[in-house]
């Protein structure tokens, strides 16, 4: 239940708290409330249609490379 | 480091460490991260991963079940709550057995969209179903802010929200199991911060790594926590540091106090754990379920079904050790709730353990 999915926000709403979401090509509206000052490129983790924390590029780097090897491992 | 390289590390500690170690995976997504890679089967013998109480469906007791029922059997309502507790059997038979009899009760992807279904439904009730840890609370404490602020009385939440410091608390008091190290849940400490686990090191001197959910960084958090039990300290780690930071999210965390205050609760298997619950502030009681609808009392009703789900939450035993265990119950046929859900420790052994697991 405590599943989470980094995805990047491509568009926010006037409102402020929701946000369009790129999920490995599916999009889908996020509301990120519960995070400080959402801005369009910031990659989130997304918890049950919600932001609850912001990756830096070095997380996404980090993360990207995790999945590399995690790839090549299974080749 | 790759996988390869993390095993090597890892047996290699083991050896040094000369003994068996447990080590708790708290959260059921770890769990079910660790079986699904298969690193469990990689692991040296001597390093026995246990699976904890962290599914939130899994404790959550007979009687919510039942009193969620009971709720839908009204034509009134519509019952909205997340896909896991579904299938989940109270006394009196399950969510879906309701739903298939015609009761109005919604799968949700996101607390929001109960919201929603409240805004486009002005003349029925909308009950959430509140379950989840410290990862989900603060989404359903938001839904509640915002149903006061819009002015929205159709909505509420039924409650069985839990957090997971004083389980973890328990099981270290308790005699049943030794637990040598403590493999943290990364999303619940994305909102709670590293902090809350330093009791567990104090008080306890238990070693507490907070681990990521790829099996990279399941498997560092691992040879991390035997690093500890080597040099014979207890300290918190964060190894999931893309996520997770010492003081957490402020933002989530004061949208939890503002609508949500401790309550001594029950877990399944764990009796009552006193201020491991969370109810809803009295400034916001229009929107506790439980309070709004005063005429459904449900009581606890005892069921002698042979299940052991709350020996295995505590790790008492394996899910094997179950009479029940691959007989009488299976995915198709659950008679606990750690066979129903997603993240279920019996859902797990029967879809990927060994034969002699």
């Amino acid at each position: 239940m405590c599943l989470a999915v980094p995805v990047k926000i491509v568009s926010l709403s006037k409102d402020r708290y929701t946000a369009v979401v790129d999920a490995g090509g599916v999009r889908r509206e996020a509301n990120v409330a519960m995070i400080e000052e959402p801005q369009v490129g910031d990659y989130i983790l997304l918890h049950a249609g919600f932001a609850i924390q912001k990756w830096s590029t070095d997380d996404v780097k980090e993360y990207n490379e995790i999945i590399q090897r995690r790839e090549n491992s299974s080749e | 480091m790759n996988v390869d390289k993390l095993i090597e590390s890892i047996s290699n500690k083991s050896d040094r460490i000369g003994r068996k170690v447990n080590l708790m995976e708290v959260c059921g997504t770890h769990t079910m991260a660790a079986f699904r890679s298969g690193i469990r089967t990689r692991l040296p013998q001597q390093v026995r991963l246990l699976s904890g109480p962290g599914c939130p469906v899994c404790v959550t007791s007979d009687r919510y079940i039942d009193h969620a029922i009971e709720l839908a059997m009204t034509e009134n309502r519509i019952i909205t709550t997340f896909g896991d507790m579904m299938r989940v059997p109270g006394s009196r038979g399950s969510l879906s057995l309701a739903k298939a009899r015609g009761k109005d009760i919604r799968v949700i992807y996101s607390p929001q969209q109960a919201l929603v279904a409240a805004r486009k439904n002005p003349g029925r009730e909308v009950v959430f179903l509140g379950v989840g840890f410290e990862t989900t609370t603060p989404l359903v404490a938001w839904t509640i802010q915002n149903a006061f602020s819009q002015k929205i009385p159709n909505y509420s939440v039924l409650c069985a929200h839990k957090t997971i410091m004083p389980a973890m608390r328990a099981l270290c008091d308790s005699d049943d199991v030794r637990v040598d190290g403590f493999l943290c849940p990364g999303h619940v400490s994305v909102i709670t911060g590293a902090e809350i686990y330093q009791p567990l090191c104090r008080e306890y001197h238990a070693p507490c790594v907070i681990a990521g959910f790829e099996p990279e960084d399941i498997l560092l958090s691992i040879d991390m926590l035997l690093n500890q039990i080597i040099s014979g300290e207890a300290s918190v780690e964060i190894q999931y540091t893309r996520s997770v930071t010492t003081e957490g999210n402020k933002l989530a965390q004061d949208c939890v106090n503002d609508v949500f205050e401790p309550c001594d609760v029950p877990w399944r298997g764990m009796g009552v754990i006193p201020s491991s619950g969370l109810s809803v502030r009295s400034s916001y009681k229009g929107y506790d379920a439980e309070l709004k609808f005063p005429d459904i009392r449900v009581n606890e009703v005892k069921r002698d079904t042979g299940c052991r789900c709350g020996d295995v939450l505590r790790a008492v035993i394996t899910p094997s050790e179950c009479g029940l265990f691959k007989k009488e119950c299976t995915p198709d046929n659950p008679i606990g709730p750690c066979m129903v859900s997603s993240e279920g420790t019996c859902a797990a052994y029967y879809r990927y353990s060994r034969i002699d697991e």
